[in-house]
């Protein structure tokens, strides 16, 4: 069969909707096209059928109650529900949260808008495989720490934090605890009695579901969690999250929830680890000076984050065009610096511009990581026959040794 | 990022890529940027006894416009006097390619490499001459 291109290998940024999670949704943009909060007809109470049977389908991918499950926007939502709902509820009790430095944007800014209300927030660092120490948790949390935000999986580089022993020590503090886990559920397994979690953030649209919805965990229980919340109106998800439900989204959060279990249980995570492996071994054959970012061992099944030296990222991504995928390079951003995900581990400024991210999704199949593997090399040859510094290296320069004129 | 057709040209087929002897007496070389700022410019000009430009060749590091200006000065100033290529300044470079404002130190770039591989001919042709009076 001839390949389709593009080829789409940027699973991270966003996913395809499943065939079967669409079928699920589109009734309820046709006929069942009810107002879930329309108590006093059948539209009405069609529509809320819909919503609560999605909401046991989030709660059972994640071994919760649906009674904990709060739908929301998306996953930028969950996590600024569950910073600023925690913060603003528990200001009287402390002012100080832990979070760290690879977090996604909407943790990282959410902080920030906190620190101008005058919280006070520790940024962990993250060591060379982007791993937070749970030691480094604890050290952190003071008498007025009231919320750790860790997430599970890193969307650049792919590492998985040690979420359930950093939980268990916000527990054992009587701590509340966030993970933005976006990158992860519907993907590996996650169970949120075993991860020691309070408050979880999923997004439908990173696990081959519609964009625009997500969902926020939030454990019911002693200690009780309570949060302010940042929406107001109707009173909808239990007065957490006002505004009109969104049933065909929601339903379609739910099935991609339901698609996501069967699929792992299919064994979906080993098939991507293999393709995964695939492409990095293949690339590995055929070309030197390839730097692996992240953890191997503590890493999404699809994801390859490698600098591929001497070859600038953008322009990489313009030679193989017929690959989708992304750069921590600095000329892909607008503010002209490289991945702050990248520097945060370490990683030399210089290499962090030749990264390239390759996310291996559902849909992905071995013919397309092999066209992906030639063209990858093919074009990784032609840009460092055209870079001095490839140049001056296999003359035996030492690039590190020349005083460059920074601009 | 959304490039003109001329610079994805210039990307595409790069004219005049590769190296040019280093230590030759007509030959002067210019390697500009840094490989922290993501670009890294060397530009060679062999330039004859009546100061013409015979030959340019580039080598780039960075992204599609800094391969795309380099490109373009190496077919700018070839056949060309050294008061020509002196006369380019980054906001041709710039025009000619429509970069975009984001990609406008690309032309910088490309407008300090001519300058520093001038720069090192005519200091090649200074100590030469400097050793013959001797």
């Amino acid at each position: 069969m001839a390949l389709k291109l593009p080829i789409y290998l940027d699973n991270h940024a966003t996913t395809k909707v499943d065939p079967k999670v669409l079928d699920a949704m589109l009734p309820y943009l046709t006929e069942v096209f009810g107002n879930a909060g329309s108590r006093n007809h059948s539209f009405g109470w069609s529509a809320q059928e819909g919503v609560e049977r999605a909401r046991e389908q989030v709660a059972d991918l994640i071994g919760a109650d649906p009674k904990e499950i709060v739908f929301t926007s998306g996953a930028t939502e969950s996590d600024n529900l569950a910073i600023f709902g925690v913060a603003h509820f528990y200001k009287e009790k402390g002012k100080h949260l832990v979070t760290q430095v690879t977090e996604h944007k909407a943790v990282l800014d959410a902080c920030h808008a906190l620190e101008k209300e005058g919280f006070e927030i520790t940024w962990l660092p993250v060591d060379k495989e982007g791993m937070v120490n749970p030691a480094d948790v604890r050290a952190a949390i003071r008498p007025d720490t009231i919320l750790v935000s860790i997430m599970w999986a890193n969307n650049e580089v792919g590492t998985i934090q040690d979420i359930a022993a950093i939980g268990a020590i916000c527990r054992e503090k009587g701590v509340f605890f966030h993970s933005d886990a976006v990158q992860g559920i519907g993907k590996l397994p996650f169970d949120v009695a075993k991860m020691n979690v309070d408050m979880v953030s999923i997004s439908a649209h990173k696990m081959y579901g519609p964009k625009g919805i997500g969902a926020l965990y939030v454990r019911r229980g002693r200690p009780r969690l309570r949060l302010e919340p940042t929406m107001f109106g109707g009173g909808q998800e239990r007065g957490l999250r006002s505004g009109t439900h969104a049933v065909h989204q929601i339903v379609g959060l739910g099935a991609a929830c339901a698609v996501a279990k069967e699929a792992m249980a299919a064994g979906e995570a080993d098939r991507l680890r293999a393709l995964r492996d695939r492409l990095w071994n293949g690339l590995q054959a055929n070309l030197d000076e390839l730097y692996l970012n992240g953890s191997w061992e503590h890493r999404l099944p699809g994801n390859l984050n490698v600098s591929l030296a001497f070859c600038e990222g953008e322009a990489m991504m313009m030679a193989i065009k017929e690959l989708a995928v992304s750069s921590g390079s600095a000329c892909t951003s607008a503010s002209l610096e490289p991945s702050y995900v990248l520097r945060a581990m370490g990683v030399d400024v210089e290499l962090a511009h030749t990264s390239i991210r390759f996310g291996i999704g559902r849909f992905t199949t071995e013919e397309e990581v092999d066209f992906a593997i030639q063209l990858v090399t093919e074009k990784v040859r032609w840009l460092r026959e055209m870079s001095p510094l490839y140049e001056m290296v296999k003359e035996g320069i030492d690039i590190k040794s020349i005083e460059w004129a920074a601009h | 990022m959304a490039y003109s057709n001329k610079v994805i040209d210039h990307y595409e087929h790069p004219r005049n890529v590769g190296s040019l002897d280093k230590n030759a007496e007509d030959v002067g070389t210019g390697l500009v940027g840094a490989p922290a700022c993501g670009d890294v410019m060397k530009l060679q000009l062999r330039i004859n006894d009546d100061g013409i430009i015979e030959d340019a060749k580039f080598k780039t590091f960075g992204c599609g416009s800094a391969i795309a200006s380099s490109s373009l000065v190496t077919e700018m100033v070839k056949g060309k006097t050294v008061e020509y290529a002196l006369s380019i300044n980054n906001s041709i470079i710039a025009e000619e390619l429509k970069l975009p404002p984001v990609k406008i130190h690309c032309s910088v770039l490309a407008e300090d490499a001519i300058k520093a591989a001038i720069a090192d001919f005519k200091k090649k042709k200074a100590s030469r001459a400097a050793a013959t009076a001797e």
